[in-house]
């Protein structure tokens, strides 16, 4: 069938315009906050659309350093986000393991509760955790936040590398262990290394949820400002204390958050698509 | 196994190490349960024993003031969520409101455009990274840059309304706006669909489409016979996650419209409301039994989910095949 060059014609220019439109629209909110972060203060406040500052306004990245704690801020998310990170890579990955290739009684119905722990929304369980904490003392430090990482208590992530491992072909496990290799060693020499891609989606995920978090660090942290991650910051930023003449610094501060996002996504961009899809037909 | 393993042993094998292996090899099942522990006790810390207890304080008057053990009142938490507070038909509300809206457009933004970008066009992969981008900004400076994006006098939105001579909109403190807005922020966000969608149609055989045209069939009979056809697994799976993450919407407005939930509280979506029962009012009793009835909705939507499952399941494995 011989599609008409005119029709083909304008069939591309239709696709094309409908996606050029479509992507400007996305990009026109990150495009206004870029604008809005390098705009001097007298220049926020005109009610006269301005897409291109007048001056260049580059001072206020380094203002915003000077208004905010940004470094502790920094410091504090990045405690969060090594405990996630702990997690998903030790006992996360030993979880998965065992659950992929070691037999023991009872495994079936273990990971039955880990799948069925998937499906519990986090409003349920939100109050007792609260009371909890704040009984043993724990409201107001990174506890709340650090603990449940460190234990890798993420049935997806435990869910995605028994999927993986479970590929990883029976032949290379036995030799191993033949060979005189500890399930610990399996795990460590073989296994590991050979789950890169795997682990590389798991890390963007953990990085992410962790730089993210908000009503975690809200409930535990918020009224403790020593340790307040770079979110709660944002937020006091605009929320609290926000005034529409600091628009410009809310926009620095977003895009400071923004920046490190963009670079893990675009690193990580070749394991992201399978392990996105993973996610999204599992899990959302 | 244990002839071979000890076939296996050289001459330079110290017998500590021979016998380090037989107890590894022995106590394989020890192994397995320690390697599960720290999960399990997770578990146990951060899901069911909280799950319990919350299910017992919605059968308490537990408060700020409470000492000891919290006094059991049956199912008054229950009687008076149904029959006396205005807020929970109202955040029931807003939160269907805003589900209604967001979810389903979520979905058919992401799908016509993964289904453009599966034309193959050139630049299909900056296309696909424009669109994909605005997902990976993280929700809290997604809001905030919403809060100025949208902001009465020095927002774009209004000025760009002002410059095409439209009428600027209030759009976060006028109670007819609010929700409008919470269901723009979410739009911006239907990259990460999108993705899911574009992963799917690719996955899609080709030979099916040739079959189509050697039969004669049109793009449209393609489309209608072959490509939703098979993608209706995947999108009725995300309609379902949409829908439970939508009932769970929290952040945004917490941030966007603050805790009371904005003008006529037009933004007072339901985890306000427990939020602002547990953590304002500290009334713990009560939240409970709130957050037992998102619970009871969510578990049903989620047993949906699995009871029709087997229809997306063989996605999941054509997906595997392909990565």
């Amino acid at each position: 069938m011989i599609e008409d060059p005119r029709v083909k014609m304008f069939r591309h220019i239709s696709i094309y315009a409908v996606l050029t439109v479509g992507a400007i629209v996305m990009m026109v909110p990150l495009f206004w906050t870029v604008s809005t972060s390098l705009k001097t203060r007298d220049k926020i406040t005109i009610r006269r659309l301005e897409l291109i500052p007048d001056p260049i306004a580059f001072e206020n990245y380094p203002y915003l350093f000077e208004a905010r704690p940004i470094f502790r801020y920094t410091r504090n998310t990045m405690v969060i986000v090594v405990a996630s990170l702990f997690g998903a890579w030790v006992p996360c990955t030993l979880a998965g393991y065992a659950f992929a290739r070691i037999p023991f009684p009872g495994r079936n119905i273990f990971f039955g509760i880990l799948l069925a722990t998937m499906m519990l929304p986090y409003v349920v369980r939100l109050i007792p955790l609260f009371l909890f904490f704040d009984e043993i003392g724990w409201t107001r430090t990174f506890g709340p936040l650090i603990l449940p990482r460190v234990l890798g208590h993420n049935a997806f992530y435990i869910f995605l590398y028994r999927q993986f491992f479970r590929g990883i072909p029976e032949d290379i496990y036995d030799s191993a262990r033949i060979d005189g290799c500890s399930e610990f060693g399996v795990w460590w020499r073989i296994f590991m290394p050979m789950s890169r891609p795997v682990l590389a989606a798991v890390s963007i995920f953990a990085f992410s949820f962790a730089w993210n978090d908000f009503l975690n660090p809200l409930i535990y942290l918020g009224s403790n400002k020593e340790l307040w991650t770079l979110a709660l910051g944002l937020n006091a930023l605009q929320g609290f204390e926000g005034e529409d003449n600091s628009l410009n610094l809310i926009m620095v501060f977003s895009m400071l958050m923004i920046v490190p996002m963009l670079v893990v996504f675009y690193f990580g961009q070749k394991h992201l698509i399978s392990g996105v899809t993973a996610q999204g037909s599992l899990k959302g | 196994m244990q002839a071979s393993l000890k076939a296996q042993r050289s001459e330079s094998d110290t017998s500590w190490k021979v016998r380090l292996q037989e107890w590894w090899f022995r106590n394989r099942a020890l192994i397995g349960y320690a390697f599960i522990f720290p999960w399990f006790a997770g578990f146990i810390i951060f899901d069911a024993a909280p799950f319990v207890y919350n299910l017992y304080l919605s059968f308490t008057d537990y408060q700020i003031g409470t000492v000891g053990t919290p006094p059991w009142i049956g199912f008054e938490n229950y009687t008076e969520i149904f029959t006396e507070d205005k807020l929970f038909g109202k955040s029931m509300y807003n939160t269907l409101y805003y589900l209604g809206f967001s979810v389903p457009l979520r979905l058919i933004f992401a799908f016509l455009i993964a289904l453009i970008l599966n034309l193959r066009v050139r630049g299909m992969e900056l296309y696909r990274t424009l669109f994909y981008v605005p997902s990976v900004v993280p929700l809290v400076a997604a809001t905030v840059i919403f809060a100025g994006f949208l902001n009465t006098r020095y927002g774009f939105l209004n000025q760009f309304l002002v410059l095409i001579g439209a009428t600027p909109v209030r759009w976060l403190s006028s109670p007819d706006a609010i929700k409008p807005s919470l269901i723009l922020l979410s739009l911006w966000g239907f990259g990460g669909q999108m993705i899911i969608f574009l992963a799917g149609l690719q996955s899609i055989p080709e030979d099916l489409y040739e079959a189509a045209a050697i039969d004669g069939g049109t793009g449209w009979h393609r489309l209608i016979y072959i490509t939703v056809p098979l993608m209706t697994p995947t999108i009725f799976f995300n309609l379902l996650l949409g829908l439970i993450g939508g009932f769970q919407v929290f952040e945004q407005v917490f941030i966007l419209i603050g805790t009371h939930g904005g003008a006529l509280q037009a933004g007072l979506v339901y985890m306000l409301h427990v939020y602002n029962k547990a953590f304002r009012d500290f009334e713990f009793g009560y939240a409970a039994a709130l957050s037992v009835i998102l619970f009871l909705i969510i578990f049903v939507l989620t047993l949906m989910v699995v009871y029709t499952s087997n229809r997306w399941v063989f996605y999941g494995d054509a997906q595997d095949d392909e990565a």
